[in-house]
């Protein structure tokens, strides 16, 4: 199991590394600054900037100094925002950014588990058909047409729940929460059933129903837990995916967090903090698709003995 | 929110993220309006006829021919940590503010001081040459390069504020750009409110100050900003009571707000105009008859009726009209008839043979709707193929620099109300000329003849002629100028619509107990 | 599965009866049958569009502006005056034509790609797969936003960055069919033939692979299409003065209080073609009896 972890880990460096590399190039060409304005800057103002910034010395030189940064964890100061470094922006949205995607992830995983077992337990019937497609509409609005349909139903026309702010207001964070996490509940729904369902099919599921227990124990001590490492293994990409997600949605209920800020410092040429942002999301992703695959693969009785013998 | 109108708390909707509070590094509107409220300058604008009056300084002499101000402190007027602010704390900030090191973007608003662009380019190093003086604690001398009947205009202008020199010394050198000396804590600033709260990307907060010399005229008790770059979700925060004021509104929803009785909407000209950029050494735009044919088919009325929603005013030349009375002449009309032939004369009749043209713009909704209405306008009147492009933001400026393209949009804010701010746009290599357009005819009447002029009407004449020069040659398409629009809550008291669209929160009052009308809740 | 002589006998034989059941399977479902009839129905409304759109593309009213549905503009019109029918046909064929190329691109490299390192193995499959595994890990979102704002939005990129994003998986499965089937009898008698590993993977493998290929390719054009309206609403997709479903949707939702029909027509169709497209993917994938991948 620790070989394991080791090889996996071993595995996640080159790919941060290229990251960086790649993010580090692409960002510098870039055509356009940080430091084009629309009212023209004086040639003495600019190279002054420059200098401050590291901008003046050549391409490699830049590189190698900001890769000396990093090893000390510095990511160095954002150049749109002069006085705050990039760690402290990532800090500062990083809380909200991660307390948006649990919610959402929490909301995604009860409610798409619960349809997706449920649908398993009577295939091809309503129970089935509803929860299902159900999920299909999860699967197939996307975000910034479901969050401003539901500002508009429950913020506006109902007045329920609060359309902006974070932490402001209670209640304004089940808006954002609920219209991050449906597509994840859709595809964890359709994950669950259909490994609920290939469970279900197997002969020690068979043998428990024939010694008579009952079918609720049936489900929830045995086929629960190899239906649902699918969904575990899945738990990875949909972080990924919910890092992506939350820029609409955060830039639709108005929250401070890390996805608005990445793109506005994409558009805004903010090398640093494009850079620190990529770095920190990368890191953050390898990272979970890490733990998620191990989680997953000690679930698996079958790949846990595989294991035991130092294969990966 | 509503609460707020009992503590005296008002919200604002206040546009992106500022970049951050130090007055001599940061550029933008959101900032400009905190860095406002933080500090002041030696003269403010008085809110409604825009003319300057006493700020920091009580008052100014001008000097026979012109060409020395002497400002007079208050002695009243003192720093949030008590003392008094002096007239060598205004030198120590404007050696800042022209030191090429500090890189700072609106350095050129100093530069009728005497030596002041010297001074930034480096060709000078002793800032003792430069013409600010200190002649004692309240009194500073400024000395100019030629009389500047703007520049105490300019002192409003928050590049020009004085920042407290032991404050900066404390988290670096003069020259250092990022030091924490803004954060809340360490900041000390002039002006009616104190920085009490910096959540980034989530609001400012600023209370009253008890230091500052006209604080009995300060009705409100504190300001919190808000950063609100999506200008939807801003008007619903405004319907929902959650703001008292909006940076902007969304157009469509204008029309509803305009019919609404006892509207909260507020809309009024503002300093800027909508143009578009001609590179006058691109062909087919190289020839004058092709630019005014362009120029006369662009239907400003309809476009401001219908895709502006009457949110603009439609513009015949750079200038705004009434740039502190001054009235820009209109050259032309709106002329598809005499465009084209002027067009057929210039070689397209009918737009036969015409190589095509292209329009650029920075990525933007407003900017599009625009663009589109104006490619229909010009291909079923003239003929002609057009295509539109947009670039993103940073490119669009490269771009623009660099004039490459045929057609750009651009806009021009003035930086302060006098008509020299929009006419020195186009002198021979201008930074923001971007058309090629150069006449050194031009140039001698908006560089020495009209400074020199020694009346206003004198001064405005020669403006007439050069914005005359201007349109016969036809480098820019004027097509609007500018409103600001703002959605105010009734309990808004002390808001007084101006050119600049500069408002003085010190005197804004809440009235409790005023709820939106009817027709939005 | 025999040894008998010839190989193309071989691919036959297998491909009737696998294919024919298929079918049948495939039949009884009844949604994926509407699914596929609607994506049919959009197809060729997409292909017919320049010549049975009601209104050219730009004609503009500008005194009209936006209006709600009405017989003369039958699902209203946008703020220009410009019917919204035509606006979401023309958006149609160029989502669609997104998705479908995207798509292609993707399913080349991925399926080219796969097909090697899973035949060749060892050292070369090792290193193949290492690749996929690093490009995996990418934050993809992050990658092409950078990559959309610092080259500028033309349609090509578009096509490239998605399908790049995509073609991983399609990789990841294809060399895992690839792996099962080279271990079959039938392709040891075609090696044991002497035919070239190239041909090998042609004839035999391909088509038996064709199973996963054809599902995961129709479930693939759905999350394109959504990550192409993605784009579209951050400003980093299609451009005017071409349009999309995603474009009209982001500004749909802009004015949907006042001009709701501006949002909800272009999102019906964006929506129900992508129910469309993912019921007939299920169905295909419940027919040809594909297994969920772990990946």
């Amino acid at each position: 199991m620790l070989r394991f972890l080791l090889v996996r880990i071993l595995q996640a460096l080159p790919v941060i590394f290229v990251v960086i590399t790649a993010t580090f190039f692409l960002v510098r060409s870039a055509p356009g600054g940080p430091f084009d304005q629309e009212k023209v800057v004086i040639p003495e103002v600019r190279a002054a900037l420059e200098a401050q910034y590291r901008l003046d010395l050549p391409l490699h030189e830049q590189y190698f100094a900001y890769l000396g940064d990093l090893a000390q964890g510095d990511l160095g100061p954002s150049f749109k925002y002069p006085g705050r470094s990039v760690n402290e922006i990532l800090f500062a949205g990083l809380p909200v950014t991660a307390e948006l995607g649990l919610y959402a992830l929490i909301i995604a995983l009860v409610i798409g588990v619960t349809a997706g077992v449920f649908a398993s337990l009577k295939p091809n019937t309503a129970q089935d058909y509803i929860p299902m497609s159900l999920a299909m509409i999860g699967i197939c609005m996307p975000s910034f047409l479901l969050g401003p349909l539901l500002v508009l139903i429950f913020g506006i026309w109902l007045d329920w729940l609060p359309i902006t702010g974070w932490g402001d207001i209670p209640g304004d964070k089940i808006l954002p929460a609920v219209t991050l996490g449906s597509a994840y509940a859709a595809y964890i729904a359709r994950l669950s059933r259909a490994g609920m369902l290939e469970i279900l099919s197997q002969d020690y599921i068979r043998t428990a129903r024939a010694k008579g227990l009952p079918e609720w124990r049936v489900v929830t001590q045995h086929a629960l837990r190899g239906g649902l490492i699918p969904v575990i293994a899945f738990l990875g990409p949909a972080f990924a995916g919910l890092l992506a997600g939350s820029f609409v949605v955060e830039t639709i209920f108005q929250i401070p967090g890390l996805g608005r800020f990445y793109v506005q410092a994409a558009f805004n040429r903010d090398y640093t903090m494009i850079l620190g942002t990529t770095v920190f999301l990368s890191t953050l992703i390898v990272f979970f698709n890490l733990v998620s695959d191990v989680v997953a693969a000690w679930l698996n009785p079958r790949l846990r003995q595989q294991f035991k013998g130092g294969s990966a | 929110m509503v609460s707020g109108n009992r503590d005296g708390i008002l919200h604002y909707g206040n546009g992106t993220e500022p970049q951050g509070l130090d007055p001599h590094v940061v550029t933008g509107v959101p900032e400009n309006h905190i860095i406002r409220a933080l500090f002041e300058g030696l003269a403010v604008k008085n809110p409604i006829t825009l003319e300057p009056e006493p700020g920091v300084a009580q008052r100014w002499d001008f000097s026979e021919d012109g060409r020395i101000i002497t400002f007079y402190l208050n002695p009243e007027a003192k720093w949030s940590n008590g003392e008094q602010v002096t007239a060598s704390d205004y030198v120590w900030s404007w050696n800042r503010a022209l030191h090429p090191m500090t890189g700072n973007e609106y350095s050129y608003m100093l530069f009728p001081v005497k030596n002041a662009e010297a001074y930034l380019k480096a060709e000078i190093s002793d800032f003792a040459e430069v013409g600010v003086k200190a002649l004692d604690d309240t009194t500073l001398e400024v000395t100019l390069n030629e009389p500047t009947p703007y520049f105490v205009q300019l002192m409003d202008h928050y590049s020009t504020f004085a920042v407290h020199p032991e404050t900066l010394l404390r988290f670096g050198e003069m020259t250092d750009r990022y030091t924490p000396w803004t954060r809340v804590g360490n900041i000390v600033s002039n002006g009616a409110f104190t920085l009490s709260e910096w959540s980034l990307n989530r609001r400012i907060i600023v209370e009253k100050s008890q230091h500052y010399w006209d604080r009995d005229t300060v009705s409100l008790n504190g300001v919190v900003f808000y950063p609100m770059e999506n200008v939807v979700s801003e008007e619903r925060m405004f319907r929902v009571e959650q703001l008292h004021y909006t940076q902007v509104v969304p157009l469509d929803k204008i029309p509803l707000y305009r019919d609404m009785p006892d509207t909260p909407y507020v809309q009024s000209a503002y300093l800027g105009t909508y143009y578009y950029l001609i590179n006058t050494k691109r062909p087919p735009v190289d020839d004058a008859r092709v630019r005014k044919a362009l120029a006369m088919t662009v239907d400003r009325e309809k476009l401001t009726r219908t895709v502006l929603q009457q949110t603009a005013f439609p513009a015949y030349s750079i200038t705004p009209p009434d740039t502190l009375g001054y009235f820009p002449p209109k050259l032309f009309d709106y002329d598809p008839t005499e465009a084209r032939r002027l067009l057929a004369e210039a070689g397209y009749p009918n737009g036969e043979g015409w190589p095509g043209l292209e329009i650029l713009y920075n990525t933007n909704e407003g900017h599009r709707k625009i663009a589109v209405a104006i490619q229909q306008m010009w291909k079923s009147e003239l003929g002609i193929d057009i295509t539109i492009t947009n670039q993103e933001w940073k490119v669009y400026l490269d771009s623009v620099t660099q004039i490459d393209f045929q057609v750009a949009r651009r806009g021009w804010i003035g930086d302060y109300v006098d008509a020299n701010n929009f006419l020195d746009l186009f002198i021979t290599d201008g930074g923001n000329n971007n058309t090629n357009y150069s006449d050194p005819l031009y140039d001698d009447l908006i560089l020495y003849r009209a400074p020199a002029a020694k009346t206003r009407e004198e001064r405005y004449a020669l403006f007439e002629q050069a914005e005359t020069m201007l349109m016969d040659e036809m480098p820019i398409i004027p097509i609007y100028t500018y409103t600001s629009k703002h959605l105010i809550h009734p309990s808004v008291e002390g808001l007084h619509s101006n050119l600049m669209d500069s408002l003085n929160l010190k005197y804004v009052k809440l009235i409790p107990g005023r709820t939106l009308p009817e027709a939005l809740r | 599965m025999n040894t008998v002589s010839s190989p193309a006998f071989d691919a036959v034989e297998q491909g009737s009866s696998l294919w024919h059941d298929a079918w049948l399977r495939l039949r009884k479902n009844k949604l994926a049958l509407l699914g596929g009839a609607v994506l049919l129905f959009m197809i060729v409304i997409a292909l017919l569009t320049p010549w049975i759109a009601p209104y050219s593309y730009e004609a503009q009213n500008l005194d009209l502006g936006a209006s709600p549905p009405s017989a003369a503009h039958w699902l209203g019109t946008d703020i220009f005056g410009r019917d919204l029918l035509t606006q979401v046909m023309y958006g149609g064929r160029i989502s669609l034509a997104v998705g479908f190329i995207a798509t292609a691109v993707a399913l080349l490299i991925g399926v080219t790609w796969g097909a090697i390192a899973g035949y060749v193995g060892g050292r070369v499959d090792a290193i193949m797969m290492r690749l996929v595994d690093i490009l995996y890990a990418l934050p993809f979102m992050i990658f092409i936003v950078l990559l959309m704002v610092v080259f500028g939005r033309n349609i090509l990129l578009l096509f490239l960055a998605i399908g790049a994003v995509e073609w991983l998986t399609m990789a990841r499965i294809m060399r895992s069919q690839v792996q099962s089937l080279r271990q079959q009898e039938f392709v040891e008698a075609a090696v044991s033939v002497g035919l070239s590993p190239a041909t090998i993977i042609r004839k035999h493998i391909v088509p038996n692979a064709l199973g996963p290929i054809i599902v995961y390719t129709t479930l693939t054009i759905p999350s394109v299409m959504l990550l192409e309206a993605f784009l579209s609403f951050l400003g980093l997709g299609i451009q005017p003065p071409a349009t999309s479903w995603g474009l009209l949707i982001s500004y749909g939702a802009e004015t949907m209080e006042e001009y709701p029909w501006l949002l909800i027509f272009p999102g019906c169709a964006l929506t129900l073609t992508l129910f469309s497209l993912n019921f007939l993917g299920d169905g295909l994938r419940d027919a040809l009896d594909v297994r969920g991948s772990k990946d």
